[in-house]
Parts: C-alpha cells; sequence; structure tokens
C-alpha cells in the first residue's frame, strides 16, 4: 500500500505539468479553432448578452476555409514531403554511423557518442544561421559547387533560400535523434547471432538484412518518430534557409498567428498538425509493437 | 581416405599459441570430441573449422580440400554454439529453414526439409513460437535442427549442453546420440565434461595447452591414460610415484615411493631403473576388512582417513602408509548400508596386476 502511494506522489508533478503545459493549451487552442477573430487580433468574445439572453458566438467557417482552398492541403503535404525525406536521409547517414559507434572499442564509444551530441551545446539559431553563410552565394562551398556545375555545361545555381537548403539545416538538426536511438538499439545486438548467420551461409548483406536491420527496426522506429515529428512542425528553419517557396505549415502558422493575426485559424492548422502527427504516431507505435512482439 | 583432415595446425595469439601442431584426421560418420579444460586450445580448433579463425601454419582438409582461403558461409560445415544464436525476431520455422533460404531453396522444397527436421528433434508442434517462447532444451534441439537441415558434411557443437541442467543434459545426450546416428553426418564435439565426452563420442582427444595429450577411443582414454594429465582429468584417479626395480617379460615391478613393491603390466621401452607414476582407478581396488589371499594382486594395509558418499558409490581414502593416500571405490550395493567403513577403521586393499597402468610423463 505504501508502495503504490508513492508510486501515487511521484506522478503527480510530471502529471500536473502535462495537464498544465500540454493539455489545456491545446484545449484552449481547440475551442479557439472555432471562434472569429478579433477585430485588432486575437479572439472575438466567445458570447455575448443580446437582451440579457446568452449567445454563443462559434463558427465552423475556420474550418470550411481550409478544407476548401487546395493550397493547404497543398502546404501539408509539401511540409509531410520535406519531413519524411530529412528523417530518410537521417536514417541513411545515421544507421552506418551508429553501426560504427556501437561496434567501436568500450573505451571510444562515450567520446564518439558526446562528439555527435557537440553541437546542442550551441544555439539551435546560431549553428542555422552558420549554415546561412556556408550555403551563401559567396561561400567556398558554394562557389565549388558551381564550379563544378558551370564545368559540366550547368547554369550557376543558388543554394541558399532554396528547397535544398531547407533539407540540408533540417538534416543537420535532426541527425543526432536519429543517432542516438539506433546506436542504443544497435549496440545490445548479439554478435554471435551474425556469427551463426554467416555460419549457416549468409554472406554480409544477407547478414544484415536478415539479422541486423529487422532486430534494430525499433530503434529506426524511434528514431524516425524523433525526426519526423519535429521536423513536420518546423519554421525557424524554412524561415532562414528557405526561399518563399520552401515554407512550410509551421511557417503559416506562425503567420497566421503572429503576422495576419488570424488567431482561429492558426489554431485550425496547429489543431490539424497535431491531429496527423498523432495519427502518425500511432500508426508507428503499432507496427513498432509488432516488431517488438517478435523480437 | 578420411573426411577432416587437421595438419600440423598452429594458431597464435599475440604470444599466446593456442593450438600448437595439432594433427588429426576425422573419418566420416564419426562421432569425434576434442576433450579438455578451457583454454586448452579446443574452441579455437572449433572456430579454425568452422572457419572463423585462419591457422597461422598448417592446414584443414575437409573431403581432401584445403578450407583456408574458404569463409565461413560457403563451407559445408555448421556449428551449434554454446548460447545457440537463435534468431530471436524468427519463429522456429523460419530459424530451421534459414540455411535452406540463404542457399535459394524453392519454397515448397524447403518446407518438407524443415518439416522433416522438425519431426526428427520432435518439435512439430513448436513451429510457429519464437525462441524465447520455449524452453532451454527445446531451443538447444532447434540449434541443432537448423545446423543439420541443409545436410552439411560436418557438424561442430561447441559445448552445447553446457548451459542446461543436468537431468536434462543426460537426456539430450541420449537424443544426440541418437540424432546423430540417424542422420550419420560427422560431429565434432568439444566439451570440458569428460564424463559427457566418454558417453557421447566414437573417439576422444584429450587437449591441454593447445596439443593433443591422446586421442583413442573412449574405453582407452579412461582405461589406459597416456600419461599423468589425463589420467587426473578424466574420471577419479590415484597418481602414485614409483621406481621399476625390475622387467620380466609381461609385468615389472614398481617401488611405490613410501609404500613398497607392486606388480604391474610391461610397458614397451621402460626399463628398470625408470621413474613414473602408477596411474589406478578407484573402482578397481578391493577393499575390506581382511582379504582372502590374493597371488596376482598388489596388496597393503591401511587405514580409513575419509570417506566422501556420493549416494550410488562410496569414495574411501585409505592411508596405507604415512602420507600415502589411496583411493578406493565401493557402490553401496547392500540395502539399508551406506557405508561399510569409519574413519579409522584398519581395512585391506588390493588390486590385481593388471589394474593399472605404469605412466612416465
Amino acid at each position: 500500500m505504501k508502495n503504490r502511494l508513492g508510486k501515487w506522489l511521484l506522478s503527480w508533478p510530471p502529471l500536473l505539468y502535462l495537464v498544465l503545459f500540454f493539455l489545456i493549451p491545446t484545449a484552449i487552442m481547440f475551442v479557439a479553432a472555432f471562434r472569429f477573430p478579433g477585430d485588432y487580433g486575437g479572439l472575438a468574445p466567445m458570447y455575448y448578452y443580446e437582451e440579457g439572453k446568452l449567445i454563443w458566438d462559434l463558427t465552423l467557417e475556420n474550418f470550411t476555409r481550409l478544407v476548401e482552398e487546395p493550397i493547404y492541403f497543398e502546404l501539408f503535404a509539401k511540409s509531410a514531403w520535406y519531413a519524411a525525406l530529412t528523417t530518410l536521409i537521417c536514417l541513411v547517414m545515421a544507421y552506418p554511423l551508429s553501426w560504427l559507434i556501437a561496434r567501436s572499442a568500450k573505451k571510444y564509444r562515450d567520446l564518439l557518442l558526446l562528439l555527435v551530441i557537440l553541437p546542442f551545446w550551441s544555439n539551435f539559431l546560431i549553428r542555422i544561421y552558420a549554415w546561412m553563410i556556408i550555403l551563401g552565394p559567396q561561400s567556398a562551398f558554394t562557389r565549388a559547387v558551381n564550379w563544378v556545375w558551370t564545368g559540366m555545361g550547368g547554369e550557376p545555381v543558388q543554394l541558399l533560400f532554396t528547397p535544398f537548403a531547407v533539407i540540408v539545416g533540417m538534416v543537420y538538426v535532426h541527425l543526432p535523434f536519429m543517432v542516438l536511438p539506433l546506436y542504443a538499439n544497435l549496440e545490445k545486438h548479439d554478435l554471435s547471432l551474425l556469427s551463426a548467420a554467416q555460419d549457416l551461409g549468409a554472406n554480409a548483406w544477407q547478414r544484415f538484412w536478415r539479422i541486423t536491420w529487422p532486430l534494430s527496426l525499433p530503434g529506426v522506429f524511434a528514431g524516425s518518430a524523433l525526426v519526423f515529428i519535429p521536423a513536420l512542425g518546423m519554421f525557424a528553419i524554412p524561415d532562414i534557409l528557405g526561399g518563399t517557396d520552401s515554407i512550410m505549415i509551421g511557417n503559416l502558422i506562425k503567420q497566421q498567428i503572429l503576422d495576419t493575426r488570424d488567431w482561429p485559424f492558426g489554431a485550425v492548422l496547429s489543431i490539424m498538425l497535431t491531429a496527423g502527427v498523432l495519427a502518425i504516431a500511432m500508426l508507428g507505435a503499432l507496427i513498432a509493437r509488432k516488431g517488438v512482439k517478435r523480437g | 581416405m578420411a573426411l577432416l583432415e587437421i595438419r600440423n595446425v598452429v594458431k597464435q595469439f599475440d604470444d599466446f599459441t593456442a593450438v600448437n601442431d595439432v594433427s588429426l584426421s576425422v573419418e566420416a560418420g564419426e562421432f569425434f570430441t576434442l576433450l579438455g579444460p578451457s583454454g586448452c586450445g579446443k574452441t579455437t580448433l572449433l572456430r579454425m573449422l568452422a572457419g572463423f579463425e585462419q591457422p597461422d601454419a598448417g592446414q584443414i582438409l575437409l573431403d581432401g580440400q584445403d578450407m583456408s582461403r574458404v569463409p565461413p558461409e560457403k563451407r559445408p560445415v555448421h556449428t551449434v554454439f554454446q548460447n545457440y544464436a537463435l534468431f530471436p525476431h524468427m519463429t522456429v520455422r523460419e530459424n530451421i529453414a534459414f540455411p535452406l533460404k540463404m542457399a535459394g531453396w524453392a519454397k515448397d522444397k524447403m518446407d518438407a526439409q524443415v518439416d522433416e527436421l522438425l519431426e526428427d528433434v520432435r518439435l512439430t508442434e513448436f513451429g510457429k513460437r519464437y525462441p524465447h517462447e520455449m524452453s532451454g532444451g527445446q531451443r538447444q534441439r532447434v540449434a541443432i535442427a537448423r545446423a543439420l537441415v541443409d545436410r552439411p558434411r560436418l557438424l561442430l557443437l561447441d559445448e552445447p549442453l553446457s548451459a542446461l541442467d543436468a537431468k536434462l543434459r543426460e537426456e539430450m545426450q541420449l537424443e544426440l546420440i541418437k540424432l546423430q546416428k540417424e542422420v550419420g553426418i560427422t560431429f565434432v564435439y568439444v566439451t570440458h565434461d569428460q564424463g559427457e565426452a566418454l558417453a557421447l563420442s566414437h573417439r576422444i582427444a584429450v587437449m591441454s595447452r593447445g596439443q593433443v595429450e591422446q586421442l583413442d577411443i573412449p574405453e582407452n582414454i579412461y582405461g589406459n591414460p597416456k600419461n599423468r594429465f589425463v589420467a587426473d582429468f578424466i574420471g577419479q584417479c590415484n597418481v602414485l610415484e614409483g621406481t621399476v626395480r625390475a622387467v620380466d617379460g609381461g609385468t615389472m615391478t614398481v617401488d611405490i615411493k613410501g609404500c613398497g613393491e607392486v606388480r604391474t603390466l610391461a610397458v614397451p621401452g621402460v626399463t628398470v631403473g625408470q621413474q613414473g607414476w602408477l596411474a589406478l582407478r578407484p573402482e578397481k581396488i578391493k577393499l575390506d576388512k581382511e582379504l582372502s589371499d590374493l597371488p596376482d594382486e598388489a596388496y597393503f594395509r591401511g587405514r580409513i582417513h575419509d570417506c566422501l558418499y556420493l549416494g550410488d558409490v562410496t569414495i574411501y581414502i585409505v592411508e596405507v602408509a604415512d602420507g600415502v593416500l589411496i583411493e578406493a571405490m565401493l557402490p553401496n550395493n547392500i540395502p539399508g548400508v551406506a557405508k561399510f567403513f569409519d574413519d579409522g577403521d584398519i581395512v585391506e586393499i588390493a588390486w590385481r596386476f593388471d589394474a593399472g597402468s605404469f605412466l612416465t610423463e
């Protein structure tokens, strides 16, 4: 009994935290989605009294606007595509790196992991601005790219303020979130399974594809979720590195709330984004559970 | 020509010689055991047969073909690993089918072959289970089935029973013998358990410090150990230091240090004055309050120094002279009697001249 009481007490602070800073704000946003914008930004009153009678002033207009104008759907699709591409590139880059760290001598592993998370020590925005310089038209990198490109007969290209720059920035920022769960998984692998597979006739590719890869799927799913979800709602990177053609849903939400000051429509977009992420996360959990059952 | 031939194989790890000039051959259909304490090189030798290690010198020939440049996945040799190494994300069926899949078998042929193996190891109903849903003994059988499914020329078993409890181990021993007879595949078995080696093998190579100490059938390994290491390592053994006093045709007289002279079988090449050891199994020694006259036997009188009650037998440690202890073993074959003698009892012991063997090294 005492033990159970202890557990209750311990679980209260985080529960309270989530209620205060997640559940209640989400509820506010949800209600805001059905309200009218205020005349000078913010929200119009939810209800008013007319001749002593309470009248609710709510609407579905914000939702119909979302559905009726295909541009919003396209923006959602584009954001999902950017996030998926970021996730895929992160996975392809992080997998060999994680494998290498997991297989390196124990005394080097902590150091290598430290190097992976080292970028977190400096501010996120500063690191993104750094990419502005790297990808800028006068940078050595851009000039080298153009030198090769024009040498091959192409027209000079711009790197900054393009979808390319956005993807580069997003991959750069999210890579550690893919490396860490993958490493945690790969590090636990029983190497005798690979010996057994080799002994039973599997070549290097078959050993990877039949043993290492399926056993690493929980790590792949965890890393993909940690990259895809924040990437989907990202606004700072498209803002700084992207051009007008590479804005994402996060930018639109920010624009609606801060610039256009149409809070209700911003709330609708936020809710749709949250719902989309939730759906994807549930799907991922479902697949992961299937994997865990087998593993 | 032997199926497997190991010629002067040497394997060195830094300055440690794991396998030192080992030569032996294994016949097709044989159950061959490498027996020795940990660090004797038996596992390294096995890993060289599987292809996970390369010999620094010497040759390994399988069916007359040099294996040195053949990687593990290309050898017609499979291993049953000590921890089974079953693939946790595959069902029992998928585990067993793995080698066939790698070899590109057609689905229907593969299914039939897996069914056959499941039957061989009595796991027909367990095909859809995952390894973690099975007991240790069942996992062991899956590992064996998986390694036998594509009929390798050679099956290597690396202490496969060491993770099982005693009762199950005995069952699995019987099953292994039966299975090996049924499939007719050559087994090379590595163990440090001498009882297991004696029970299972057609022939045993006793290894120590990277070398083969003795290679023979189990009866001879136990009955005629070639040197003190083998005598000591296999079963209980009295090793009594002595000097040869006379050689007379088929027998010779050895003066056991602190005891006196006994007659024993002559050993070719051993001459008068040679120092050595008489190896004597406890169960070959007679022990009683009084023994009737024994013309052909060594005979001593002594005092019970200690008793070890083991259930089926009791080992009596008899002090026959100052500091000379001889172990004798008597079966507890009389109902209600757990011990025939007590500490301090005066007893007589004797053994036939051909009961022991004289070792020179």
